[in-house]
């Protein structure tokens, strides 16, 4: 009992230092655009990227935040450095619209495929073959049997 | 109800086509506008795109308009730009020079870091006014496509000479960067 509550505070002190860890330079390299190119920090080998990479790792060896480091480029460059936009004000718009979009497509996709099945349920009914009346049957009951041995 | 459904979805759809198709239209008919750099070298009238921007060599806000009636040579630079380094004695000899004519040399320092601005500034003792564009905010407008560009203003406020792209400094400039500053200062020699 007590070497799993001991195992359990390991892997909750693990998660945790986890959660708290600084971002990389990579992680952070990859959440900035480069202000002249337009592509990521990482994929960017212009002189102000280079120049914003160093300022990175500079602040990150100082001990700042990745939101402390990313409020200081926005100060400098504006809110385009950013990769992905921020979630609130009016950029969070930029998230809710592909969402709203993403889920409208989903109801109406569902309410053809509802009406496609419910269309093939009836048509299925009308499909059925009609009850011959008697004056036709019994002419095919004739036909018949002229084949019968 | 099932065609209503339907008929419904293809309304819809069809709206969303539509509205897509206007906004490419739309995009390739009207936005389109050109920056001051086009419209010059076309040979248009154009006047200096207005702008108002933190000062870097001092204090407070610089505008275009606070300079109504000064020659201009304005230039786009920036600290991690190379040929910035090779122009920037030019640029203040030519400030020094022309200074009692009354004419201005603007720097305008886009898509960099302030403190680096400033360490450019003293290290090639830059002492002619010079504002932080950050975010690059004039680039549109004057149509900057690189870094340094330099433009020449005159007096009323029109964009004379020539666009100057690259360093001034090079052979290849140099007789427009003379010319550009002549025109600047109203001499039509």
């Amino acid at each position: 009992m007590t070497r799993a509550l001991a195992l359990c505070a390991l892997v909750a002190a693990l998660l945790t230092g986890t959660a708290m860890a600084a971002p990389s330079p990579a992680d952070l390299e990859a959440q900035l655009v480069c202000p002249v190119c337009g592509t990521t920090l990482d994929q960017s080998d212009a002189p102000v990227a280079q120049r914003m990479k160093q300022i990175v790792r500079e602040r990150l060896a100082a001990g700042a935040s990745e939101a402390q480091i990313k409020a200081e480029l926005v100060d400098q460059f504006g809110p385009g450095v950013l990769a992905e936009p921020p979630k609130s004000g009016f950029d969070l718009l930029a998230w809710l619209v592909p969402l709203g979009v993403l889920v409208a497509g989903a109801v109406g996709v569902g309410l053809i495929a509802w009406g496609w099945s419910r269309r093939r349920g009836d048509g299925g009914a009308d499909d059925a073959p009609a009850a011959l009346d008697a004056e036709l049957e019994r002419r095919v009951d004739a036909e018949l049997r002229r084949f019968e041995p | 109800m099932t065609g209503k459904v339907q008929r419904v979805g293809q309304v819809i759809a069809i709206a969303g086509v539509a509205t897509l198709l206007g906004l490419l239209v739309w995009k390739v008919a009207f936005d389109n506008e050109q920056g001051a750099a086009d419209k010059l070298a076309k040979g248009e009238l154009v006047h200096a795109p207005a702008f108002s921007l933190d000062r870097l060599d001092r204090d407070g806000t610089l505008s275009l308009a606070d300079l109504r009636g000064k020659p201009l040579v304005v230039n786009f630079w920036a600290s991690w730009c190379g040929p910035c380094k090779d122009e920037a004695p030019v640029l203040q000899q030519t400030y020094e020079r022309y200074r009692k004519q009354g004419l201005v040399v603007l720097g305008v320092d886009v898509k960099d870091f302030r403190e680096d601005a400033r360490r450019f500034m003293r290290r090639y003792g830059i002492t002619y006014p010079v504002v932080y564009d950050g975010k690059g905010s004039t680039i549109g407008r004057w149509g900057i496509q690189g870094y340094p560009e330099t433009f020449f203003v005159d007096r009323t406020g029109k964009l004379v000479g020539e666009r100057i792209a690259g360093a001034v400094d090079i052979e290849r400039n140099r007789e427009a960067f003379e010319r550009g500053v002549a025109l600047a200062l109203g001499d039509q020699s």
